[in-house]
């Protein structure tokens, strides 16, 4: 396959083939890829969309294969937001740069996009932190500190944010009144 | 109404627009396929190229690449795209709506054998399915896995909004994963799911492999909630009106002709052949009768206005849907709410264009854009510029309102903080 022979002689000796869709997410976490490459022909595309929106700590840039020919089309897709438009029946030696285009663009949108995010957050998830941290003190009798990086310690075995984990011992709270 | 004698005229005619559009097979690209096939499109001077496509992230990024002029979408999608969830903001329109309705939760037959008693009606079955989850819990037994066509597909809300409903938490205490339609039943058959919430035909092609059982209607959830759109970029309105509004026109006519009892034989079977559903007449006609088989073996039941093409102004672009797919996407936070964001979101649905494309044609249309969503209880005349618009019923099962104007309290009252 042209795309695996152009990345392994482009230096990328860890590519890892996925056949068996089933199992995706924890097929893509256990590889830890840089970039993910799909065909388009492939109706799981949706499925990996659902995977990115969820857990965003495995958001990768993601190219994909279609017969389509010039630069500039390729660009504009780029630009759209599509990782990358790779032609079929490309020279493995243009695998390389393009994916390369993909994940710097890939790269520049996340991180304006992850500030955005954070910004529009901040306040909402500061509140829901502290009530978190409150209810953890009184139910576990923990200092505020042990509170806080019991949350933080959590967030990261679960991949979310220290918001998103705190919101669970909110809602719990709620419920149980 | 047929127009092979106007396609005879208008065939010597020059088509001399050409629009590539994209679908996905559920039953409800009838509309485009009827449109090309039908002569409609021709009629309207324009030559309409159609192309299957596989998934939802296709469809969108050859819209936004312009590779189609415009395609059958989930209606979220272009709601979506123009916010720019997950890459950078694509502003899209939706000037159409392909359809009311059309969905199913379907279970494994081995689920529904946990379900007692098998209630009639969607609060009855939510309740029992609650029940039969809680007592898997105190088993210990792994949580139900549900299965979902995309992220910003109705068909994740209308489920979500039901288990909701019935007390179970979809996140807590089961599962939603995106599968792919066409390995929907496979999945359901191998065990990897133990039911879905997805377009006809593929609750019925698993209730005739004798996997499932149908559950509820999206009818009876939401009675005619909205699901496809015919969704486009918002330039190719600037850039092409007059191609749009023929094209839209087009789709009134289509939708019109598919809408008709009279005409489901013939529409099954153009639908069911290997290019476009491939599958039996006989399946697709399930659907567009609304007389379903909800089980193997079991006579079919009449479920009413199971999928509408053009009734109760079915191709109205309710700024009200758009706006309630917005508080379902806050609600479960794909979104974290803003008040700027409404407005985006008000405007990706034009019913300005869609009453524009028609205005000549003596069709009539309601006078409002937006609707408070579940007010109509039985089907209800409305203002509209001839007085002939009967809308509804358009109710929620659990009787809540939904006031586009009041979202925030709407999103509120899901999350009571």
């Amino acid at each position: 396959m042209v795309i695996e022979e152009g990345l392994r002689e482009a230096g990328h000796d860890r590519v890892t083939i996925v056949t068996d869709m089933r199992m995706l997410m924890r097929q893509v976490l256990q590889a830890d890829p840089d970039a993910i490459l799909i065909d388009l022909e492939n109706p799981n595309r949706d499925v990996l969309e659902q995977m990115f929106l969820v857990l965003r700590s495995v958001r990768r840039p993601v190219a994909m294969f279609v017969d389509q020919s010039d630069r500039a089309s390729m660009e504009a897709a780029i630009d759209a937001g599509v990782s990358a438009y790779v032609v079929k029946g490309m020279r493995k030696e243009r695998v390389k740069p393009v994916l390369d285009m993909a994940i710097s663009r890939f790269n520049v949108f996340h991180r304006l996009r992850e500030e955005l995010d954070r910004t529009k957050r901040q306040p909402e998830d500061r509140k829901v932190i502290e009530r978190a941290k409150g209810i953890l003190m009184k139910s576990r009798g923990l200092s505020e500190d042990e509170a806080y990086s019991l949350l933080r310690k959590t967030a990261m075995n679960e991949s979310q944010r220290v918001a998103e984990v705190a919101q669970s011992p909110v809602t719990a709270a709620k419920l149980l009144g | 109404m047929r127009v092979e004698a106007e396609v005879e005229i208008v065939g010597t005619a020059k088509a001399d627009v050409r629009l590539t559009l994209g679908y996905i097979p559920p039953v409800d690209c009838a509309t485009l396929i009827v449109a090309r096939d039908n002569g409609f499109a021709r009629h309207e001077g324009l030559a309409l190229s159609l192309v299957k496509e596989t998934s939802w992230a296709n469809i969108r990024d050859r819209v936004m690449l312009g590779q189609f002029d415009a395609a059958h979408m989930l209606g979220r999608l272009p709601i979506a795209a123009t916010l720019g969830i997950g890459h950078p903001p694509a502003p899209m329109i939706a000037p159409f709506s392909l359809g009311l309705g059309g969905d199913a939760i379907t279970v494994s037959s081995e689920l529904f054998a946990h379900i007692e008693g098998a209630p009639e009606g969607p609060a009855e079955m939510g309740r029992a399915l609650a029940q039969a989850i809680a007592r898997r819990r105190r088993q210990d037994a792994a949580p139900l896995t549900f299965g979902v066509v995309h992220a910003f597909s109705g068909h994740n809300y209308e489920h979500r909004y039901w288990l909701a409903a019935a007390g179970v938490d979809p996140d807590r205490d089961a599962r939603i994963a995106v599968l792919p339609p066409p390995l929907m039943v496979q999945a359901l058959a191998e065990g990897h799911v133990d039911g879905f919430c997805v377009g006809e035909l593929w609750n019925s092609l698993a209730v005739e492999a004798g996997l499932g059982v149908i559950l509820v209607t999206k009818a009876s959830i939401w009675k005619h909630g909205p699901e496809k759109m015919l969704g486009l970029r918002a330039d190719f309105a600037e850039r092409q009106p007059e191609a749009l509004a023929a094209l839209l026109r087009a789709m009134h006519r289509a939708a019109e002709w598919a809408g008709r009892a009279d005409n489901h034989d013939e529409l099954a079977g153009m639908l069911a052949t290997p290019d476009c559903l491939n599958t039996s007449a006989e399946i697709v006609l399930r659907a567009l009768s609304g007389r379903l088989v909800r089980k193997a073996g079991e006579a079919p039941q009449a479920t009413p206005d199971f999928l509408v093409f053009h009734a109760s102004a079915a191709n109205f672009p309710w700024e009200s849907h758009a706006l309630w797919f917005y508080s379902q996407m806050a609600r479960w936070r794909q979104v974290a709410f803003s008040s700027a964001e409404v407005d985006t979101v008000r405007r990706v649905y034009r019913p300005d264009l869609y009453r524009a494309a028609l205005a000549g044609i003596g069709v009539d249309l309601p006078r409002a854009n937006a609707k408070v969503e579940g007010a109509l209880t039985r089907p209800t005349p409305v203002a509209s510029r001839l007085g002939a618009v009967v809308l509804g019923p358009d109710g929620f099962f659990d009787g809540r309102l939904f006031a586009p104007d009041r979202i925030e309290a709407y999103i509120a009252s899901f999350n009571p903080a």
